[in-house]
């Protein structure tokens, strides 16, 4: 058991890392990093030196206190050390994700005065080379992976090894440099620069101290606790405040290993080798995995499926049960035993989920349909609420009480009310300092402490919080009828065929949806059926696909009033993509964006037309544009 | 394993004299020869049915050519069997993909360096001493330099005939690179990618040839000229057995022969530049 960190006000990060790597040693693992097929430990001493050295490295290359170091890459160690090394001399890490287009990265790193950049391979360093002349301040690039960097020679640019060997040095010289530093350090300092991810506008840097992050943990930790034995996967970006508050604030706290999937496309298989206790992701995952789920249901034979439907069926009355909080009679409790043996031990094992004790969903909302799902196969999933600007979360359901139309109530130190106006204001000692050189939204969102979140909700007569979206839960109709767009999507994703939907009706006569097929499953189902296709457009406009999609609509429709039942729908040629902006990176959907660039489908699925001629761009990945012009068929759902 | 010694840079390392081929009456290659230095990606290129697979299929020895010599570091290699000239250092890969298409990823591409190999049937079977640090080695290298450098690491364990093109092409490369080749023939890799797969494996091409690791020279067979003319430091141009011109991409370019029997295509010339 870990010794208990007092989180005082002065009390900084890299003083908790101090203390628990001296505590814990050569004799503990701190993190596990998957590579070469297989899981390489690092213990809390090998934490400790290759922090140590990148600190130093990076303090002979110039870095002073308060010089902001700007990092990209995927979920590694060397990320974590990078972070750690620069908030040891007291500099202020940025983070950005991953795939950030180069006019974000520029526009981030110029608006921060990032001194440093950290970048994983040669396209981070590219990326970085190539804003270098737009952004002055930038003095030095620092990367980590060597493939491909046989080529580039430029004086600004350094290894990570290269970095801690000039770390080493700087310690030969002056051996007790590196815990100066940090004992130096203030909880009251910022120690997080973090960019919002934006859904309306250009990024805001939010800054945060030391005593924000480090009381964001405690409290979460007192709800939840966790213990240093147990088991986290880091896979969601850095650039997400939720992975900062479970790697660096809870894990530091806690002193839990972390673990770090070898490619993001292996994370999947790597949470199910780790099994974490742990887990803390967008909706989009939990629907992947349901998804899932539903698929190997559908190929799987006829004696597996029917084991499956009798141990769901009793897994979700007992999920009501609880959700009721009525009592669970011994039979049912015996019943769910049989379920567990028989089928939801091998399924969560599947899933990673075999020791999961908590795992969370935030960021965006996610349907009834997705977390009945989970509790009735015994997972123990929680929604929670919460915002960069309070280091993490504000809000949590509570074990046993779990109602899944709302976030929960208040971690401790929290107070969370509602304005006049319905907005959502919080108070904690985990309220950021105020947005990095904007002090005009810093006055909009931050008065007398209050954290204004622009979300807008209400709080149950249980205390819960109701959130309710950013562009408002309920529409109306022309006519006046209310539909809640989020809610129906949310019923469509269900469908293991629906990768994404987008519910349209706002002052307009009627409910329609742009839907995405899931390429894999639809994929699966056409070679089934004997249709061919080439690509995600052609089976995008398959006739037998449009009728998949309408099953899938009529089945979301079904018991719905009748103004929120869907009537004409499209299926688009791609799946929604934060690259087109048409989500955000985390993935919550752009509604006035997609307004704007659909609008030809929207006015077209209001006519009396059958095709929608659309002529766009799509955006790749690094940048580049391509023009699609196609022809989409509107289908409509008789009742 | 290499026994005609070590070659430096920028010595002759493959060469073809006079070679002649023909199925029938149809001369598939016609006195073409071929000279690849060390270091080097040279690239061959010529229209459907110039004889370029031909060509390759006569260096790893499938084909005998009918007339004409190949020397690998000076060691006549055209009487050879295909395994004696791989067990030499000339690896390839297909243009119609050739892998165990039950066998997963990693099998396929252990079975590139299953030649390097020494345990027998029995030493094998009892699993210590050398056999069990030969094995070790042997799959410490296919991990850490080809699945690394290949980007294979979410499908090492998948079958390869369920896996997309793109996948399996790289999956024969690795094969290739595993029997650690000191020459690799490569026969349109490109072909049937998508743009990102293309850049992908001119980038893994590229790897290999310059790669300190590596440092292997490249035969390129390949019809997308973008890549051939970025990538390649000499090009030998084919047109139905007949060579055109052998020479730096520059000078291929600017040959007005080539440019009327195959860059004239100007359209394919230019799709992916």
């Amino acid at each position: 058991m870990a010794e208990k960190i007092e989180v005082t006000k002065d009390l900084t990060i890299p003083q908790v890392f101090l203390k628990r790597c001296k505590e814990y040693g050569a004799g503990k693992v701190a993190m596990r990093e998957k590579e070469f097929g297989l899981w390489l430990p690092y213990t809390w001493q090998d934490y400790y030196d290759r922090v140590k050295y990148l600190c130093l490295g990076m303090v002979s290359l110039g870095l002073k206190r308060g010089d902001k170091v700007a990092m990209i890459g995927d979920n590694r160690p060397e990320g974590v050390w990078a972070e750690m090394a620069a908030m040891c001399a007291g500099g202020i890490p940025v983070w950005l994700f991953q795939d950030c287009m180069m006019d974000e990265v520029k526009y981030i790193i110029d608006h921060s005065d990032s001194k440093f950049f950290v970048g994983e391979t040669q396209e981070e360093v590219d990326k970085a080379l190539a804003i270098m002349p737009d952004c002055p301040k930038l003095e030095y690039v620092i990367w980590d992976d060597p493939k491909g960097m046989r080529r580039y020679h430029q004086p600004n640019l350094k290894s990570i090894i290269k970095t801690q060997e000039l770390g080493k040095e700087l310690d030969e010289k002056e051996p007790d440099l590196f815990e100066k530093m940090i004992n130096e350090g203030n909880g009251q300092e910022i120690c997080l620069l973090f960019y919002t991810s934006g859904t309306t506008a250009l990024p805001k840097g939010a800054l945060l101290t030391h005593y924000n992050m480090l009381s964001m943990g405690k409290n979460l930790m007192a709800v939840d606790p966790c213990y240093d034995t147990d088991d986290f996967v880091s896979y969601l970006p850095f650039a997400w405040i939720g992975e900062q508050m479970m790697s660096i604030s809870c894990g530091l706290l806690m002193g839990y290993t972390l673990n770090f999937p070898e490619e993001p496309e292996t994370s999947q298989h790597n949470i199910r080798e780790i099994g974490p206790h742990v887990m803390f992701a967008a909706p989009r995952l939990y629907e992947g995995l349901t998804r899932q789920v539903q698929v190997k249901y559908l190929d799987s034979t006829w004696i597996k499926r029917k084991a499956y439907e009798i141990a769901t069926k009793i897994g979700y009355h007992v999920a009501d049960l609880k959700f009721e909080k009525k009592p669970i009679p011994w039979y049912w409790n015996a019943l769910n035993y049989f379920a567990y043996a028989t089928m939801q031990k091998k399924l969560k094992d599947h899933l990673g989920m075999s020791r999961l004790r908590h795992c969370y969903t935030g960021g965006a909302a996610m349907g009834p349909e997705h977390f009945r799902f989970f509790h009735a196969l015994g997972v123990n999933l929680k929604q929670i609420y919460g915002q960069t600007e309070v280091a993490g979360i504000s809000v949590t359901h509570r074990d046993g009480d779990i109602k899944f139309d709302t976030v929960g109530t208040p971690i401790p130190e929290t107070e969370v009310n509602i304005t006049e106006d319905g907005e959502i204001i919080s108070k904690s000692p985990s309220v950021f300092q105020g947005y990095y050189k904007n002090d005009e939204e810093t006055k909009k969102t931050l008065t007398d402490g209050w954290l204004h979140s622009s979300d807008t909700g209400f709080i149950d007569d249980d205390g819960h919080l109701v959130v309710f979206d950013r562009t408002k839960d309920v529409l109306k109709l022309n006519d006046g009828r209310p539909f809640a767009p989020q809610y129906l999507e949310a019923r469509l994703k269900f469908s293991p065929y629906v990768q994404d939907a987008w519910v349209i009706g706002d002052k307009l006569p009627f409910v329609t949806a742009v839907m995405c097929i899931d390429y894999s499953v639809v994929g699966k189902w056409a070679d089934e059926h004997k249709i061919n296709y080439t690509s995600y457009p052609e089976l995008s406009q398959d006739q037998r696909v449009y009728d998949l999609v309408q099953q899938q609509i009529e089945e979301a429709n079904k018991a719905l009033p009748e103004p929120a039942r869907i009537n004409k729908f499209v299926n688009l040629y791609k799946a929604f993509d934060a690259d087109d902006e048409e989500l955000t990176r985390t993935s919550k959907l752009r509604r006035g964006f997609m307004e704007q660039r659909y609008k030809d489908i929207v006015e077209t699925l209001y006519k009396d037309a059958d095709t929608v001629h659309l002529d766009m761009t799509i955006t790749y990945e690094d940048g580049r544009e391509q023009p699609i012009k196609t022809d989409l068929r509107i289908q409509e759902i008789k009742a | 394993m290499n026994t005609a010694g070590e070659a430096k840079e920028g010595d002759v390392l493959l060469k073809l004299e006079n070679i002649h081929m023909a199925f029938g009456k149809v001369a598939a290659l016609n006195g073409v020869d071929l000279e690849v230095k060390k270091g080097e990606i040279h690239s061959i290129i010529g229209p459907n049915g110039a004889g370029k697979t031909v060509m390759m299929n006569c260096i790893n020895g499938l084909y005998r050519p009918q007339q004409g010599n190949i020397f690998f570091k000076g060691q006549k290699i055209n009487n050879l069997a295909p395994h004696k000239i791989a067990a030499l250092g000339i690896g390839r890969t297909f243009q119609k993909l050739e892998l165990y298409g039950g066998m997963t990823v990693t099998e396929n591409i252990r079975m590139g360096s299953h030649i390097h190999l020494k345990s027998n049937i029995l030493s094998g079977s009892i699993y210590v001493g050398n056999p069990k640090r030969e094995e070790i080695e042997d799959r410490k290298f296919i991990e850490e330099e080809i699945i690394d450098l290949l980007e294979i690491e979410s499908i090492r364990d998948q079958v390869a005939h369920m896996l997309p093109y793109g996948s399996q092409k790289r999956v024969e490369l690795g094969r290739a690179l595993a029997l650690r080749p000191e020459v690799i023939l490569l026969d349109e890799p490109m072909a049937g990618l998508n743009l990102e797969e293309v850049e992908d494996m001119a980038r893994f091409i590229l790897d290999i040839n310059e790669e300190k690791r590596w440092k292997i020279t490249c035969v390129l067979v390949e019809h997308d000229m973008g890549v051939v003319m970025d990538i390649s430091h000499r090009v030998l141009v084919l047109d139905f057995g007949n060579m055109v011109i052998d020479g730096t991409p520059d000078d291929v370019g600017k040959n007005p022969q080539v440019v009327k029997a195959y860059l004239g295509e100007e359209d394919l010339y230019v799709t992916r530049r």
